[in-house]
């Protein structure tokens, strides 16, 4: 076993000074910024951010306008990604789709946050019956493989949009509860929380105020990689038809627009499907060396 | 061993009652009418009081999810809308198809990630750890129908060495006894026919296997690094065993309890992921068939094959618990 030097002590030609102490979250941030590939991830997160932001600048032609006579053109200096079967701008459709990717990525993440969350604590808090009552449920859920559960919640309840990130999120919401369950049960065995409850403090507010958000770092870590997995099946959803219509530039809708086109327009496909690839990538690296910067005993 | 197993099959009952229920509940989460929503606008007052009657709709959610378990527990899975055949006999057909294409995918995944994991392990921080564990990465990262795509797009389109679609070409005549293709062609020793499976099975399966085969290298990879720090390991290599003996029999022997896990949780997401697969190669399977279902909003048949899944999925996991325990019995469990 190797002996690791204490950070926060320097020793300098046989003296040893003593530095200003770090905090744990400084410590993190320190770790996840010396990690190569979470920097990769950042950068590409950084890169759709901003791409999401100022999209009507950086997009060469309206997303959805159609020009008939330019279908299927090859990438060029007019169009650098090529049109597509409606002579679309697909460079522009891709740079707006990236706003409707961070969107999806959010709001199915919101929502298996917060019911996941509120599940996973109060099982893992209030212990019992009502542990076994909403396991047993989240066992129920996770019988059935995501995508299908997603894609069975979307026939229901109609394909668009909307719909998709709500089944999205509703079979995010397992990994959440889990999560957040076993973090609750550790937070609430430690003696601050058994003196808060010694002073009278109340259920809600000792769970609320004081073991979740003690119990943030693996919440933050799910929320990152959820992100990504979220977009995969949401674009997964559009590409049956059952997410997005047309004509939202939504990149799994594209890729699906784009299929019959395969064989004389590869481009079509190509590039959406590279934007998914890179947007999930940047999501899964970053969430990466943030699971490892927030719990150093996972990294190997 | 009897034991621990009847009581993991009893605790089963409970799951697959509320895999049931949820099942059973999709109809109901239909906005407004669900015989309106299958019969579309234009259908009648009598068409829609018609298939109400036959779905049992007008009874009470009780009655409706009574005969519904009570037609399940008799293999009776209803009848699609669509078809008008019985579920059962559908799905029994086109099971095999999606069977046959996990089980290629699964072992493409466990070959490939288990060797890329060792290897990795072993020559920890060199190029290969460098390179395997970057594309194991991608891996994960990949939009698997995007993937499959691009495959039909550079090895059918562009080379033209593999077949795009379906499970054999038109015109190679294979006599089916268990609609396993490889294995039928086996049984009744048409090789043609194999070779010709075979290479169907190829892009679908690679493109289902990428992401269980990046997790299970991931995985391999760590767990054959802690195996490798033990004493035991150490003493293996102090009186001279073969690397190739240390490596394999002693140390991926120890290290293949957490990649069992995996496999046994990525076969269910196989069979999850069989729908976009089976659907950009119109493979003929499971997949396939409740992506058409859910066009066509053939709630009954979207219903059933949800639960037939979900079924095989606690069963296959069921089994991956039994074979942790039998491969190592320290493990007690409550």
């Amino acid at each position: 076993m190797s002996i690791e030097p204490i950070p926060n002590v320097e020793v300098e030609q046989g003296k040893v000074k003593s530095t200003k102490s770090r905090s744990l979250g400084m410590e993190a941030l320190f770790r996840l910024l010396r990690s190569k590939t979470s920097i990769v991830g950042l950068i590409i997160i950084l890169i759709l951010m901003i791409t999401a932001l100022f999209a009507p600048l950086i997009a060469t032609h309206d997303p959805t306008v159609q020009s008939i006579p330019n279908r299927y053109q090859a990438p060029s200096s007019e169009h650098i990604l090529g049109t597509d079967e409606l002579g679309r701008d697909i460079f522009s459709r891709i740079v707006f789709g990236t706003r409707i990717s961070i969107q999806i990525g959010l709001i199915a993440v919101g929502i298996s946050m917060v019911v996941g969350v509120f599940l996973g604590a109060v099982a893992g808090y209030f212990g019992k019956w009502v542990d076994q009552i909403v396991m047993r449920f989240i066992d129920i859920m996770m019988a059935f493989p995501s995508i299908l559960l997603a894609i069975a919640l979307v026939a229901v309840l109609g394909p668009n949009l909307r719909n998709a990130m709500i089944a999205v999120g509703i079979v995010g919401v397992p990994q959440f509860a889990r999560i957040v369950r076993s973090a609750v049960l550790s937070v609430k065995e430690t003696e601050f929380i058994e003196a808060a409850r010694a002073i009278g403090g109340k259920h809600g507010r000792i769970l609320f105020g004081h073991v979740l958000p003690n119990s943030m770092a693996p919440i933050i870590v799910q929320a990152t990689l959820g992100i990504g997995t979220a977009i995969l099946d949401a674009a997964g959803l559009s590409f049956l038809g059952l997410g997005a219509q047309p004509p939202t530039p939504e990149w799994g809708a594209m890729l699906s627009d784009g299929r019959a086109a395969i064989q004389h327009a590869p481009w079509v496909v190509a590039f959406p499907g590279l934007a998914i690839f890179l947007f999930v990538l940047g999501f899964n690296l970053f969430g990466d060396g943030l699971r490892d910067a927030l719990d150093p005993k996972l990294k190997e | 061993m009897l034991k621990y197993i009847t009581s993991r099959l009893l605790m089963l009952i409970p799951v697959l009652i509320g895999v049931s229920i949820l099942a059973f509940s999709l109809i109901h989460l239909v906005p407004g009418d669900p015989a309106r929503s299958i019969l579309g606008e234009k259908a009648t007052a009598a068409q829609l009081e018609a298939l109400r009657n036959e779905l049992g709709l007008n009874d009470p959610y009780v009655v409706q999810y009574g005969r519904f378990l009570g037609h399940i527990l008799q293999g009776d899975l209803g009848k699609s809308i669509q078809s008008k055949e019985s579920i059962g006999v559908e799905l029994i057909q086109k099971l095999p198809a999606t069977i046959e294409l996990a089980i290629f995918a699964m072992v493409i995944a466990i070959v490939i990630g288990v060797l890329a994991g060792v290897i990795a392990a072993v020559k920890q921080y060199s190029w290969f750890d460098n390179i395997s564990m970057t594309v194991s990465l991608f891996g994960v990262s990949l939009p698997i129908f995007w993937l499959g795509l691009m495959m039909i797009w550079i090895f059918s389109v562009t080379f033209n060495i593999l077949p795009p679609s379906g499970r054999l070409t038109t015109g190679v005549e294979l006599n089916t006894i268990t609609n396993f293709y490889l294995l039928d062609s086996i049984l009744t020793g048409n090789w043609v026919a194999l070779k010709d499976a075979f290479l169907h099975l190829l892009m679908p399966g690679i493109a289902l296997a990428t992401i269980p085969m990046a997790i299970i290298a991931r995985m391999t990879r760590s767990s054959m690094l802690e195996v490798m720090r033990q004493d035991y390991i150490r003493t293996a290599n102090a009186k001279g065993l073969r690397k190739t003996i240390i490596i394999f029999q002693h140390a991926l022997k120890n290290a293949s309890l957490p990649v069992l896990t995996v496999v046994g949780l990525q076969f269910g997401l196989l069979l999850g992921g069989a729908v976009l697969t089976e659907s950009i190669f119109s493979w003929p399977g499971v997949g396939r068939y409740v992506y058409l279902a859910v066009l066509g909003r053939d709630y009954p048949v979207v219903q059933s094959t949800i639960l037939v899944i979900a079924a095989i999925f606690v069963f296959v996991n069921l089994i991956t618990d039994i074979l942790y325990k039998y491969l190592d019995p320290r493990i007690k469990y409550e």
